[in-house]
């Protein structure tokens, strides 16, 4: 599903924040993404989202070739994607609704097909009591579920994750870990960047180890650290 | 695209519009001055175009008799002005048609100077070959005898289009740099929209929102701000336009020239206003989202 091939990211001022990543990633797999601060996790992230292109090397999404895609591409590349942040990124002015509803609506979906798919996922995160309220007026955990009822109200292949727990106590956290995996049983892959040592131990998936900019450790179920 | 999401786009923009306050009424302002000089100077350009060239295709000369002169030295007058060369065809008005004429056009208090009162000279309308060849009949025919003066189609009309000429170069020179203006103010009000929108234009970019997408709402707002700008040039160009062909027309009679009738003439400097309006909006967007939309 995806394939990334010798990738390096040197910055403009010349700091390397990846200096190579071979690697594949099925559909249905979940990734979490771990290593010190300062690793090269968040710009291995955004070069999947296309928010940074690699510096040489290739990625390969579906039917996305990144290296031949055209700006006006992009779009439709994060349309198969739902992406999530550790500072949630909602939007202060909207409702809990319209902020999942902004990306139905930016995407040029109608009212009528807006309105029950919206609600159907906010059921999924466990907010349907509170539609009308604006993130200001929830937890930081209950604003996480908006972000990720947004990610995924558009059906996409994957959630791209960078620190979701990041801002989280442990309960909160474990909260929306459990919705993460419900998404990941229903055949979303999963790339999650993370910090959280109990998390990763907790629920084992593959991980993928990045230190200094490059991959030190690929294991199918794996723990945080060696030396648990 | 789908009529729900043009009506989004639109709500959107207007809201904007409404959010931004008073830099949305600066923009319109100047849009306002812009399209206020645009409009009168296209009303000018326009008749003076149609004018020019209603004189240029002038071929009559007015030959005016003196004053108590005979029968028949008008008859041998009318001869020695057919016999010039290049004249197809000589009429004569007596003054008193000529005072029927302008009773007919300025009303009836003229016809106190009926009878003996008449100030009026008797006339010979000359026909040229051709509109060149005006100029040097009427040279000719007012150094006859008996004649008082010779007029040629547009002899004050070619004096006065000296000055239009000038007019309408500082005219479109100071109409050049206010459309800059204009552009520059809506520019900037757009901007603001986009930085106060910057949070929105990211979660846009994420969720796969095109460019042309985020783009829309930006553009109408730019072409409500220009359209706004053009009513009040429209409403006023409409008025003065009126006022100014009733009064021209009234000589009309006298002269032959005439402006654009108001009707159609009017639809179009609006309808041409309006789109000016909506393409400098547009433009001034456009320049401001390059910059901060990375387009
Ligand atoms: N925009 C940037 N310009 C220049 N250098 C950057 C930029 N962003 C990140 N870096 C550098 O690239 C390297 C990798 O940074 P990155 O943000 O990918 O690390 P990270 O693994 O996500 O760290 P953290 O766990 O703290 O989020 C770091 O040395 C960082 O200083
Ligand atoms: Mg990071």
């Amino acid at each position: 599903m995806i394939s990334i091939k010798d990738v390096t990211k040197t910055y403009d001022n010349g700091v390397p924040g990846i200096k190579g990543i071979t690697l594949d990633i099925d559909q249905g797999e979940f990734v979490y993404v771990i290593g010190p601060s300062g690793a090269g996790k968040s710009t291995f992230i955004k070069m999947l989202y296309h928010q940074l292109t690699p510096t040489t090397g290739n990625i390969v999404f579906n039917n996305f070739d990144y290296s031949t895609m055209k700006p006006s591409e992009v779009p439709y590349l994060r349309r198969e994607m739902g992406i999530v942040f550790q500072d949630f990124k909602l939007l202060p002015r909207l409702t809990i609704f319209e902020n999942v509803a902004y990306a139905m609506q930016v995407i040029e979906k109608t009212d009528a097909e807006i309105k029950p798919r919206v609600l159907d996922v906010l059921r999924q995160v466990g907010l349907e009591t509170k539609v009308r309220r604006f993130p200001s007026e929830l937890s930081g955990g209950e604003q996480q579920r908006v972000a990720i009822a947004r990610a995924i109200v558009n059906k996409p292949k994957v959630l791209i994750a960078d620190e979701p727990t990041g801002n989280l106590d442990p309960d909160t956290s474990d909260e929306i870990m459990d919705i993460i995996e419900k998404i990941n049983d229903q055949d979303t892959t999963i790339i999650m960047a993370t910090h959280n040592r109990d998390v990763v131990n907790s629920r084992q998936h593959r991980v993928i180890e990045i230190a200094g900019g490059n991959i030190v450790r690929d294991e199918k179920k794996g723990a945080y650290g060696v030396e648990d | 695209m789908k009529t729900e999401v043009i009506k989004r786009h639109i709500s959107d923009s207007l809201k904007s519009l409404r959010r931004n306050g008073w830099m949305s009424v600066a923009a319109v302002s100047a849009v306002t001055v812009t399209l206020l000089l645009v409009g009168i100077f296209m009303a000018i350009l326009f008749n003076g175009n149609r004018i020019s060239q209603q004189v240029e295709n002038d071929v009559q000369v007015r030959v005016y008799v003196d004053r108590n002169v005979n029968q028949k030295k008008k008859d041998k007058l009318r001869k020695e002005l057919k016999d010039l060369s290049s004249v197809t065809k000589v009429t004569y008005r007596s003054k008193s048609t000529e005072l029927n004429t302008i009773v007919s056009g300025y009303g009836s208090q003229w016809k106190m100077f009926k009878g003996d009162e008449n100030p009026l000279n008797d006339v010979f309308i000359v026909e040229t070959k051709s509109p060149s060849a005006t100029m040097r009949i009427a040279k000719k025919a007012a150094k006859l005898d008996n004649v008082s003066d010779a007029s040629y189609g547009g002899r004050t009309a070619r004096k006065l289009f000296k000055y239009v000429d000038g007019v309408r170069n500082w005219g479109l020179g100071f109409t050049v740099l206010l459309l800059f203006l204009a552009v520059f103010l809506i520019s900037n009000t757009i901007r603001i929209t986009i930085l106060s929108r910057r949070e929105e234009i990211g979660v846009m970019r994420l969720v796969g929102a095109t460019n042309s997408y985020i783009r829309w709402p930006f553009l109408l707002e730019g072409a409500w701000t220009g359209l706004l700008g053009s009513i009040i040039p429209m409403v006023f160009v409409d008025i003065a336009y009126k006022v100014a062909y009733n009064a021209m027309n009234i000589s009309e009679a006298s002269n032959g020239f005439s402006l654009y009738p108001v009707m159609p003439f009017l639809v179009w400097i609006d309808l041409l206003l309006a789109v000016i309006g909506i393409v400098i909006g547009a433009i001034g967007s456009v320049v401001s989202m390059r910059r901060f939309l990375k387009i």
